[in-house]
């Protein structure tokens, strides 16, 4: 499993620091999006590992574990499709 | 090496060739179209080993070109006039990105009125896009630039793209003897295309990214640093190709009997041949009279022009421009160098050759006269009728 | 069996991540799920629109795979120059393919796109469709249906909303008698992730128009992006289809149609419609689906 990640950034301080062009390292993350959110996702014990809130976030921040699914807070924007999708209503809407 | 007799167009046909690009986009205008045809024919009988992509438009013959640059594919398209206007969005998108793409332009007249005759009006007015810009004045030169300027554009301090101009029908349709290298000459001379500025599997980058306001003119400033270490490697390469070819242009201009000239005309491209037939006319009177080829315009050739100029007592500029409302571009670039290094000269400009108006030999002479005597500083030559006020 | 990718089977890497997409964004969710399907062979050429604004905004870039911005016109010339040069240094086992919205696609781009099909270049083209100009803040597109309110075609008296019918672009690509296409939508994921690794081993061209809402376009709240994308095909105004081999193929035939009413009024971009806008749209419907059932081989059985 991989996925672009958070690294530490440090603004140019000399030309040299720039890449060549406009071409840089793919999936290089800076900043989070967890202050975009109001709500956050719950994922309870209702949970049968359908998969469905997984394959329609339009973030991709949940993702599976071995006892079943957690929840990337630090990229999630609380949009809810995930609650809606549940066809179980296991996952529910927490204000931040 | 071996003698042909060829055109403009075919002669850098064969340049591209020896040059070996990996992948051409092409799309046809008058007067650039034998050059693609040239090339289709090298692709169809082998001799030219490269991915042929016979696009829809200009805009996605760069589109294209810069896509397979940012692959790490040596490209090269062609265009003129309309269509360089046409992929004006993607000129500066291949230069802004350092994609060292190399393109042929057949300078031609733009519309309104329509006109498929020579002028550098559609080149000279996309200068600030970025690319090199260099003009050729013969067909030898021609096939020596579309080495040269792979050569350049990929050196990873310059990583641009490289722009040469040919005057449209004078150059690009007259047929000429040329020496056409050999391809381990021109393999010894122009090594693969190797650059980090690409996409790999091994290596997965995100390209042509935005950048705002915290970053973009760091950005903006390493590109106009390339562009201006460039000269140095146009000078290089020049030297290099001259080792391996025994032909040397000069690097970013070339100077005819300017040593002890007072009067200097400034030229790029075609007409230079027949100016310098005028020098040498002149010279046989005793006229102190000299010429300078500007061949690139982007870099500008600061520092040539300074050496060339200082000593002249007047110096004239003919091109096949004018930016309405002021004067010729050419002209404007060249009074900036004057007046930043203090020269104490007088400068003319002569707009000649618009839309494939003949230039003569009697033009020339004349032009010489009006710097030896001065006068109007912005000159239209060889206008058909006297000019009503 | 089916091998089918499934949510279980799907690779749990992602390759479009930690983007600045608006909440419930439909456009990201297809770029998301396209690559998935692709994996880390995929080579994608987005225009200047959503995705690409709000990946790839340096240092910051959400796109793990190798991915370049085009022009707003020049996605699919650009595919057809990154599918050539990868070929040509010698790079294997790659997809060249294209992610572009509405406009980029159906308006702008159309020229590229025509003459990427008419060359049969092996490049994979996925047009998101969210029915307007959403980057500069909802204008009206060549794709924009009939009826809908937009910045451009705002809705008064006497113009509600926008006066043109949405372009058939699925048939106008499936006239270049292109090897395959397909429509698909971000409300039946299992179907899109289909036809995305049909479309993946086809050689040559392959086109999937994929309807993905914008909540902020269509005015619905951020949690309603699926149900709105389900509601669309359910009331017919968007159907599942193909195109392979010359013929078209209706992958979902249903019996009958969900209230056109309820799915536009869900909407702020249709809110001001009367009785005898939505009579057009219906009518359109109607008639769109008499031809399909007529003249579109091999119907299949409701999935």
């Amino acid at each position: 499993m991989s996925k672009p990640y958070l690294r530490p950034y440090q603004k140019p301080q000399k030309l040299s620091d720039y890449p060549l062009g406009t071409a840089s390292e793919a999936g290089y993350l800076v900043t989070k999006n967890s202050g975009w959110r109001n709500e956050r996702p719950i994922i309870t014990d209702e949970c049968i590992n359908c998969l469905q809130c997984y394959l329609y976030c339009p973030d991709g921040v949940i993702f599976k574990t071995e006892d079943g699914l957690d929840i990337d807070y630090d990229f999630c924007k609380g949009c809810g499709i995930c609650e809606k999708i549940c066809p179980k209503q296991a996952i529910k809407m927490e204000v931040e | 090496m071996a003698k042909a007799f060829l055109s403009g167009n075919d002669a850098f046909a064969e340049g591209v060739r020896l040059a070996r690009p990996q992948v051409i986009s092409i799309y046809p205008i008058t007067p650039q179209t034998t050059v693609v045809e040239r090339i289709s024919e090298m692709v169809e009988d082998s001799s030219l080993k490269s991915e042929l992509i016979h696009v829809e438009s200009e805009h996605s013959a760069l589109s294209c070109a810069i896509g397979a640059s940012a692959m790490g594919a040596r490209t090269f398209t062609a265009t003129s006039s309309q269509g360089l206007l046409y992929m004006a969005e993607c000129l500066q998108y291949a230069s802004g990105g350092r994609f060292p793409i190399v393109m042929m332009n057949a300078n031609r007249s733009t519309a309104l009125p329509w006109n498929i005759y020579g002028d550098q009006r559609d080149s000279l007015s996309q200068l600030d896009c970025g690319w090199i810009q260099v003009y050729v004045e013969d067909a030898q030169e021609s096939l020596d630039m579309a080495l040269q300027g792979y050569h350049i554009a990929e050196n990873p301090l310059v990583s641009t793209p490289v722009m040469v101009n040919l005057d449209g029908f004078v150059l690009t349709h007259t047929y000429e003897t040329v020496e056409i290298p050999s391809q381990t000459d021109a393999d010894r001379f122009l090594p693969p295309f190797q650059t980090e500025n690409k996409m790999s599997l091994d290596n997965p980058k995100n390209l042509a990214f935005s950048v705002g306001p915290d970053n973009n003119m760091e950005f903006k400033y390493i590109q106009h640093k390339a562009m201006l270490d460039s000269r140095r490697v146009i000078e290089e390469t020049d030297a290099k190709f001259a080792e391996i070819f025994g032909r040397s242009y000069g690097g970013l201009t070339q100077g005819y009997r300017i040593d002890d000239a007072d009067y200097i005309l400034i030229t790029l491209g075609s007409i230079t041949g027949l100016c310098r037939e005028v020098v040498d006319e002149l010279r046989e009177r005793g006229e102190k009279v000299g010429l300078l080829k500007l061949r690139f315009i982007r870099p500008f050739p600061s520092d040539d022009l300074v050496a060339a100029l200082e000593s002249a007592k007047a110096i004239g500029v003919l091109e096949k421009d004018i930016s309405f409302g002021y004067e010729g571009t050419v002209y404007t670039n060249v009074n900036s160098v004057i007046a930043k290094n203090g020269l104490c000269l007088e400068t003319y400009n002569f707009i000649a050759g618009l839309g494939g108006r003949d230039i003569s030999r009697e033009n020339i002479t004349a032009i010489f006269r009006h710097l030896q005597t001065g006068g109007q500083h912005v000159n239209f030559i060889g206008l058909g009728v006297t000019i009503d006020e | 069996m089916s091998n089918k990718i499934t949510a279980k089977t799907i690779t749990d890497s992602e390759f479009f991540y930690g983007h600045k997409a608006c909440a419930g964004c439909g456009g990201s969710l297809a770029v998301r799920i396209a690559l998935k399907v692709l994996g880390e062979g995929a080579i994608s050429v987005l225009p200047a629109g959503c995705m690409s604004a709000v990946g790839f905004n340096y240092p910051h870039l959400c796109f793990s795979n190798n991915s370049i911005i085009s022009t707003f016109a020049g996605t699919a010339s650009m595919l057809t120059g990154v599918e050539a040069g990868a070929r040509a240094v010698g790079i294997k086992n790659f997809k060249a393919v294209g992610l572009a919205g509405d406009g980029g696609t159906a308006d702008i781009g159309i020229q590229a796109l025509s003459g990427a099909i008419d060359r049969n270049d092996d490049i994979l083209y996925i047009c998101y469709d969210n029915e307007a100009y959403m980057n500069t803040g909802i204008q009206k597109s060549g794709l924009t249906p009939f009826g809908a309110k937009t910045t451009t075609t705002p809705s008064g008296e006497n113009i509600h909303g926008n006066l043109r019918p949405k372009k058939n672009l699925f048939e106008i690509v499936a006239a270049h008698d292109i090897p395959y296409a397909a429509t698909a939508s971000i409300g039946n994921l299992p179907d899109f992730i289909n036809k995305i690794e049909k479309a993946s081993k086809i050689k040559g061209t392959a086109y999937i128009h994929v309807v993905a809402p914008c909540p902020i376009g269509w005015g619905i709240p951020v949690n309603e992006t699926i149900e709105i994308a389900r509601k669309m095909m359910d009331c017919g105004l968007w159907y599942l289809a193909e195109y392979e081999n010359g013929k078209f193929k209706l992958n979902k035939n249903p019996s009958d149609f969900s209230s056109i009413e309820d799915y536009l009024l869900a909407q702020g971009r249709f809110k001001h419609l009367e009785a005898a806008d939505i009579e057009i749209l219906a009518l359109q419907r109607d008639t769109k689906w008499a031809t399909i059932r007529k003249n579109w081989n091999n119907i299949q059985e409701e999935l």
